[in-house]
């Protein structure tokens, strides 16, 4: 990533501060520990993904970082101050998007950006071109004048960024910024984001859900249970799987997984209704797979390393089978009724 | 979809880099502005749904001229010559501002409901300026609506005497701010529409219905008396029914029996300590108001 070299982008290489600084970060909920005690830095420029199944902690955690939730324990620091003791000034430096619009549908989009600056302060003369240079981006400054209410939920989703870019945070917070949107509208949000890093001096902060946007970040961390497990640059976790995946079909799950083990000594389980196992060079052995499993086989599929596969390594489940774990779920669902507020 | 053709064109718009704005730090002219703004939302929203303007005319217009004609050959005897219309005009005018500032407070709740409200609770702004913005916004939505019953003095029998008509608006518009403070009160712990409006219906009619909107307060049997005297709308519709009454031509029976005036143990409470008990109750409850928007998280 090249930032122009500008004295402002000189003077912020320079900070001393992390953009996000995290330090034993905890929040508990009566009985429940959405976050139990985390710790990381986020580097200034950097786009960092914060990764894991829903109730994993990653809205409670944005949610400190945002000031809108008080942590039980631990400490935080956003663009240099406290989340707790300088709340606001942590809020004038930082832009959100949460996963639930926050826009006013009977407003037009002009009228919302506008209402926007006003709450935030941005110098009058400044609110007219900041609007239309972030509008533009976004590619809304055609539809300004139309009442919010008429856009699709993908014009929606890219007004709140526009419009949490309108007071130059340091720091974009995004949580889940393309959940319950369609593949193609989900793709364009990526492409206004990486835009975005090529022409604005900012950190993006994001979670998501989605494996697979996860690999648009430079740096993810995998949370599970409120604790991070582990926290690393896209391909550098994937190399640490190093192995295939190989996933197959059987009459008999329980007797493939023990055959598994005893021919070839590899260590199977059960994942998205599927047996499911890592070796390397998966092509070559599948032909010996079929030779000598000694059961019959329904389908089978090979895969190179996935950060899906990362999250199964270091967590023992994969995403979506922890999303239907019903314990989870229900912590999902406590978190959010005492945290909704 | 929309957004396959602007993806080419940011580009573009990217390279240039417009200088950043910056924000300043926070400042009384940071929270006029915040006030200012929420105010002019207010606005904006209430000149858009023009259906709402009419509605919420319906009602005043109803109890006036229905009610106030309809009740007008049995109430007669009791009237001294008085059109009950105009008897009842002050009471309506009350009654109007205050269901009009309820219902502005209501949006609170509509906000929390659609999100919105997250959008103002986060902003490095006050929730004090947020909660000002709120009451100035349902206050001027209600007086202006109050200002439509104004003009109609003239058809229930009330002179347009420019005194008269400077002390209504500015009884309304006290009244309009204390009620949306109270609204503004009572939304920042409901969650529900329903609930919101159950709460103040259980609040707001039983007020109305005592306050003697609709009747003269002398004479009443001792429960009655009672709770009109602590009903907080009486002090508003009393000194609305004096000003009123003080630019009406009637017999001094008709004065007597109609605008009796309240009394506290048979001392007369003059109108200028009612129109500040009004605005001394409106700011307990904005205050109240604003320290519950603090709080919340």
């Amino acid at each position: 990533m090249s930032h122009p070299a500008s004295p402002n982008g000189a003077a912020l290489a320079a900070a001393p501060h992390a953009a996000v600084e995290v330090r034993g970060l905890a929040k508990r909920y009566g009985e429940i520990e959405a976050v139990r005690g985390i710790d990381f830095d986020v580097t200034q420029g950097e786009v960092f993904g914060f990764l894991g199944p829903n109730g994993a902690g990653k809205s409670t955690t944005i949610s400190m970082l945002c000031t809108l939730v008080r942590p039980t324990g631990g400490r935080a620091s956003v663009a240099g101050h406290d989340v707790v003791r300088e709340r606001d000034a942590v809020r004038r430096n930082i832009g959100l998007v949460f996963q639930d619009t926050t826009l006013d549908g009977y407003l037009t989009a002009a009228q919302n950006m506008r209402l926007h600056a006003e709450l935030y302060g941005v110098p009058r003369e400044a609110i007219r071109p900041r609007m239309r240079q972030v509008m533009e981006m976004v590619g809304l400054w055609d539809r300004r004048d139309s009442q919010v209410n008429t856009f699709s939920g993908g014009m929606k989703r890219r007004l709140e960024i526009a419009r949490g870019l309108m007071h130059s945070p340091r720091v974009l917070f995004l949580d889940e910024p393309t959940v319950g949107l369609d593949p193609q509208t989900r793709a364009s949000i990526w492409t206004y984001i990486r835009q975005l890093k090529e022409a604005e001096e900012i950190t993006i902060f994001l979670t998501t859900h989605y494996m697979d946007e996860a690999e648009n970040c430079d740096r993810i961390a995998i949370i599970d249970k409120g604790q991070i497990v582990v926290l690393d640059t896209p391909a550098r976790l994937k190399e640490a799987v190093g192995k295939d995946r190989v996933q197959i079909k059987t009459d008999d799950d329980q007797a493939a997984i023990a055959a598994l083990r005893e021919r070839f000594g590899l260590s199977a389980q059960i994942a998205e209704g599927a047996v499911t196992f890592g070796v390397s060079a998966g092509e070559q052995f599948v032909p010996r797979l079929f030779a000598e499993l000694g059961l019959p086989i329904r389908s089978v599929s090979v895969s190179r390393p996935s950060l899906d596969d990362v999250f199964l390594l270091h967590t023992g489940s994969t995403i979506r089978d922890a999303e239907e774990h019903p314990a989870v779920n229900r912590q999902r669902m406590m978190a959010r009724v005492m945290g909704g507020r | 979809m929309t957004a396959t053709p602007s993806v080419t064109a940011p580009r573009a718009a990217a390279q240039q880099q417009i200088a950043a704005v910056r924000v300043p730090a926070q400042s009384l002219r940071g929270e006029l502005r915040a006030i200012k703004i929420v105010w002019q939302r207010e606005m904006i929203r209430f000149t858009k749904d023009r259906l709402r303007i009419v509605t919420s005319l319906v009602q005043p217009f109803l109890f006036l001229f229905v009610l106030g004609t309809g009740l007008s050959r049995l109430a007669s005897a009791g009237t001294h010559g008085v059109n009950l219309r105009t008897f009842v005009y002050p009471g309506v005018l009350c009654m109007a501002v205050m269901f009009i500032a309820v219902f502005s407070a209501a949006s609170i709740v509509w906000d929390r409901e659609f999100g919105f409200l997250r959008e103002m609770m986060v902003a490095p702004v006050r929730r004090s300026s947020l909660v000002l913005g709120k009451c100035f916004g349902g206050a001027t939505v209600a007086a202006f609506e109050g200002l439509i019953l104004i003009a109609l003095a003239g058809l229930v029998g009330v002179p347009y005497a420019p005194v008269l008509l400077l002390e209504m608006f500015g009884l309304e518009l006290l009244l309009a701010f204390s009620i949306t403070a109270f609204g503004v009160m009572a939304a920042a712990r409901v969650r529900q529409m329903q609930s919101f409006m159950a709460l103040t219906q259980m609040i707001i009619m039983p007020m109305f219905f005592v306050s003697g909107a609709m009747f003269p307060v002398s004479g009443l049997p001792t429960w009655l008396a009672i709770l009109n005297r602590i009903d907080p709308l009486t002090y508003a519709v009393d000194p609305m029914r004096r000003a009123v009454f003080a630019h009406l031509h009637i017999s001094n029976l008709a004065r007597h029996v109609l605008d009796p005036g309240v009394t506290w143990f048979g001392w007369h409470v003059p109108g200028l300590l009612e129109a500040g008990m009004v605005a001394i109750l409106g700011l307990v409850m904005l205050a109240i108001a604003i320290w519950q928007f603090a709080r919340v998280e």
